[in-house]
C-alpha cells in the first residue's frame, strides 16, 4: 500500500526549478532513499512534503491526507528530522525532548516517560541535563532524530542523518533507521552517500536537478548496471606479452588488464577460477589473489546521471 | 486540548527561555528609572510624579514588548527552532497567539513597575484601576504586534532590533507619551493620530489623570480597530512569509 504519493510535484524559486516535476510513491514500511548531489533538490522536496513549504504545482497525499489542503492533519502523523538541528540551544536534551512532544498535545506525564526512554535508547541518558548547546555533533545528531519520534509518527522524514558525524555514530544512526523500519514505520530519508542508500534503502530514487532520473530497488540497480560477471586478479609476470594467447583460449571471457599487477576478466556466464590459473601459471604469471567484482551504486549513479565521480560531486562513503 | 497543551508549554518555554532572563526583566526597569531621574535633574522641585506616570508606563510596556517578541522570533527562525513549531499540528493562529502571548504579559509586568515606583513617592488613590489595566493590556497587545510585524519583516535579529528603534523612538515623541500632542508642530499632528499608542497613551491619561484629548470610549474603540488590523496583517504576511 503507498502511504505517501506525490505527483508532478514543481518548486520554483523564480524562474529557476529547484523540483521539476516529480513523482513517486513510498510504501508502507519501506525505507525509501532520495540520492542525488547537492543542489539536486532533496531538501526542497521534503520541505514541501512535510509543510514547511509550498509547492508550484502538484499533489501529495500522506496516508490518504491532501498535504497541501489538510497541512496541520497530515503534520501530526509524520516526525522530522532536519539536516540541521533545530533545538533549542539554551534547553537541556530532556526539556526539549519534552518541549517538542508538548508540540504535538501529549501530557506531561506521558511526554516525560518518552523522553527518559528515548534519551536512554538514544545512550544519551547521560547528558540529559546537560544544555543542547554543549552537545557533541553525534548527539546533537541522535536528540534531533529522538525529537522527531517522540510523538510516534507512521512516517518520519530524515534529512541526511549521517553527513557530518563520525563513522561509529553514522554506523549507530543507521541501525536505529533500521530498528525504526522493524517498528513498522515508514522512512523517507535523503543522502548523497551511496553506500549508506545501499545498506539502508529498500528502494532509491536518484534526484538529479530537480528531476528523478530513476526509481529501483537496490538489486535490480545492481543487475541493470552490470550484468556481466567480474573477477579481478592479483598477479605478477609480464600481462601483455600473454594477452593474445589468452583472449583465444577463453571464448567466452575477455580480459582487461588493469595496470601491471592486476587485471580483470569479464564474462557473461560465471567463470570457473581454475582453468584461468593454471593457464596464466604455465605461461609464468603467478596469481596472488582473485576477488568477484560487484558495480558499486556509484558506477551505476555515473551511469545513470552522467555525471562524474571526478568532479566531486558525488560523495562516496568514508 | 492538544492545542491547549502545546499553547501553554510554548508560553511557558518562552518565559523561562527569555522573559525571566535578568538582562530582559532590566529593560522595564532601567529606562523608566533613568529617564524619570533625567526629569528630576532637568527640573528638580516641582516634578509631578502622576504627570509623568502616563508616559512612563506607555514607554515601558513600549520598550519591553516590541524589541522583545521581533528578536526572539528572528532568533529562532535563525536558529531554525522556530521550524518546529511551524511543523507541530497546532494552527498558526494558536501558535502566534502563544508568541504573542508571552510578551503581552511581559509588557503588562513592566507597565506596574513605574507603577509600583511611584506608589512609595505619591498618593495613587485616584487612579481608576479598571481602565489602567484595560489601558496597560491595550497598549501591550498592540506594541506586541508591532513586535511581530517586524518580526515578519526582517531576516536578520539585529535588522529586528533596528526596525524596532526606527518605529520606536518616533513613536516616544508622537504619541503623547512625554510632549503633549497639542504641542507638537501641526504637520505632525496627523501622524499622531495614525499611531496605536496615541490612544493608549491617552487612556492612561484618563485613567491616572483623569482627563484626556480624546473621549476614553473612542480611544479604546480605536485601539481595538489597530489591533485587529495589526493581527491580520502580520497573520497574512506570516502565512505568506513564514511557509516558503
Ligand atoms: N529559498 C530558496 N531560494 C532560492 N533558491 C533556493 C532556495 N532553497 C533552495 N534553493 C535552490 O534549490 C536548489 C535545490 O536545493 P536543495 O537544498 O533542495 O538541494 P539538496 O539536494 O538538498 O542539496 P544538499 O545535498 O546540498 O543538501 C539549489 O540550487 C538551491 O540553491
Ligand atoms: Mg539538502
Amino acid at each position: 500500500m503507498a502511504i505517501v504519493k506525490v505527483t508532478n510535484l514543481k518548486k520554483a524559486y523564480g524562474d529557476f526549478y529547484a523540483v521539476n516535476d516529480i513523482s513517486f510513491e513510498i510504501q508502507a514500511g519501506e525505507i525509501f532513499g532520495f540520492l542525488g548531489p547537492n543542489g539536486a533538490g532533496k531538501t526542497s522536496t521534503i520541505n514541501i512534503l512535510i509543510g514547511l513549504s509550498r509547492p508550484s504545482g502538484g499533489q501529495i497525499e500522506i496516508h490518504g491526507i491532501d498535504v497541501i489542503k489538510e497541512t496541520k492533519k497530515a503534520q501530526s502523523i509524520i516526525g522530522v528530522v532536519p539536516d540541521e538541528s533545530n533545538l533549542y540551544d539554551e534547553m537541556n536534551g530532556f526539556d526539549n525532548l519534552c518541549f517538542c512532544a508538548s508540540l504535538y498535545g501529549i501530557g506531561k506525564e506521558e511526554r516525560e516517560k518518552r523522553a527518559k526512554d528515548l534519551l536512554k535508547l538514544f545512550e544519551l541518558d547521560g547528558v540529559a541535563e546537560r544544555p543542547f548547546k554543549h552537545y557533541s555533533k553525534g548527539m546533537r545528531r541522535k536528540l534531533t532524530i529522538a525529537a522527531g519520534i517522540i510523538h510516534n509518527p507512521k512516517i518520519l522524514f530524515l534529512d541526511e542523518p549521517t553527513t557530518g558525524i563520525d563513522v561509529e555514530s553514522a554506523m549507530q544512526i543507521r541501525d536505529l533507521i533500521l530498528a525504526l523500519k522493524k517498528e513498522g514505520k515508514t522512512i523517507f530519508l535523503t543522502t548523497h552517500y551511496l553506500e549508506e542508500a545501499e545498506r539502508v534503502c529498500d528502494r532509491i530514487a536518484f534526484i538529479v536537478k530537480g528531476k528523478i532520473v530513476k526509481i529501483s530497488t537496490v538489486s535490480e540497480l545492481m543487475e541493470e548496471a552490470s550484468p556481466d560477471y567480474r573477477i579481478k586478479l592479483k598477479v605478477s609476470g609480464n600481462l601483455h606479452s600473454i594477452r593474445d594467447k589468452l583472449d583465444n583460449e577463453f571464448d567466452d571471457a575477455r580480459m582487461e588488464i588493469l595496470d601491471e599487477t592486476s587485471c580483470l576478466f569479464i564474462s557473461k556466464e560465471e567463470l570457473s577460477l581454475y582453468p584461468i590459473i593454471e593457464s596464466l601459471n604455465k605461461k609464468g604469471i603467478a596469481v596472488y589473489e582473485a576477488k568477484e567484482i560487484k558495480p558499486s551504486l556509484e558506477d551505476i549513479f555515473v551511469k545513470i546521471t552522467g555525471i562524474g565521480k571526478s568532479n566531486g560531486r558525488v560523495v562516496k562513503d568514508k | 486540548m492538544s492545542g491547549l497543551i502545546a499553547f501553554w508549554n510554548i508560553l511557558k518555554k518562552d518565559i523561562r527561555n527569555y522573559y525571566l532572563k535578568p538582562p530582559n526583566i532590566s529593560w522595564g526597569i532601567i529606562f523608566p528609572l533613568s529617564w524619570t531621574l533625567m526629569q528630576i535633574i532637568r527640573s528638580p522641585g516641582d516634578l509631578d510624579i502622576m504627570e509623568l506616570l502616563p508616559g512612563l508606563m506607555g514607554m515601558s510596556v513600549l520598550f519591553g514588548t516590541t524589541s522583545m517578541l521581533a528578536v526572539t522570533i528572528t532568533f529562532e527562525r535563525k536558529g531554525r527552532s522556530f521550524e518546529r513549531l511551524l511543523l507541530a499540528p497546532i494552527g498558526l493562529n494558536t501558535l502566534v497567539l502563544a508568541k504573542i502571548s508571552g510578551a503581552v504579559m511581559f509588557g503588562i509586568f513592566n507597565a506596574f513597575v513605574p507603577l509600583v515606583l511611584a506608589s512609595f513617592l505619591t498618593d495613587l488613590s485616584g487612579i481608576n484601576w479598571t481602565l489602567v489595566i484595560l489601558g496597560v493590556f491595550l497598549v501591550a497587545v498592540s506594541s506586541t504586534l508591532l513586535g511581530l510585524m517586524v518580526a515578519v519583516s526582517v531576516q536578520e535579529v539585529f535588522e529586528a532590533q533596528t526596525l524596532s528603534n526606527f518605529f520606536r523612538f518616533p513613536m516616544l515623541f508622537l504619541c503623547g507619551l512625554f510632549v503633549p500632542i497639542e504641542r507638537l508642530p501641526a504637520i505632525l499632528k496627523p501622524l499622531s493620530f495614525c499611531l496605536p499608542l496615541t490612544y493608549g497613551t491617552d487612556i492612561l491619561r484618563a485613567s491616572i489623570l483623569g482627563s484626556s484629548l480624546m473621549n476614553r470610549y473612542l480611544s479604546i474603540f480605536m485601539m481595538f480597530v489597530f489591533i485587529g488590523i495589526l493581527f491580520y496583517l502580520s497573520r497574512r504576511n506570516i502565512n505568506r512569509k513564514w511557509i516558503l
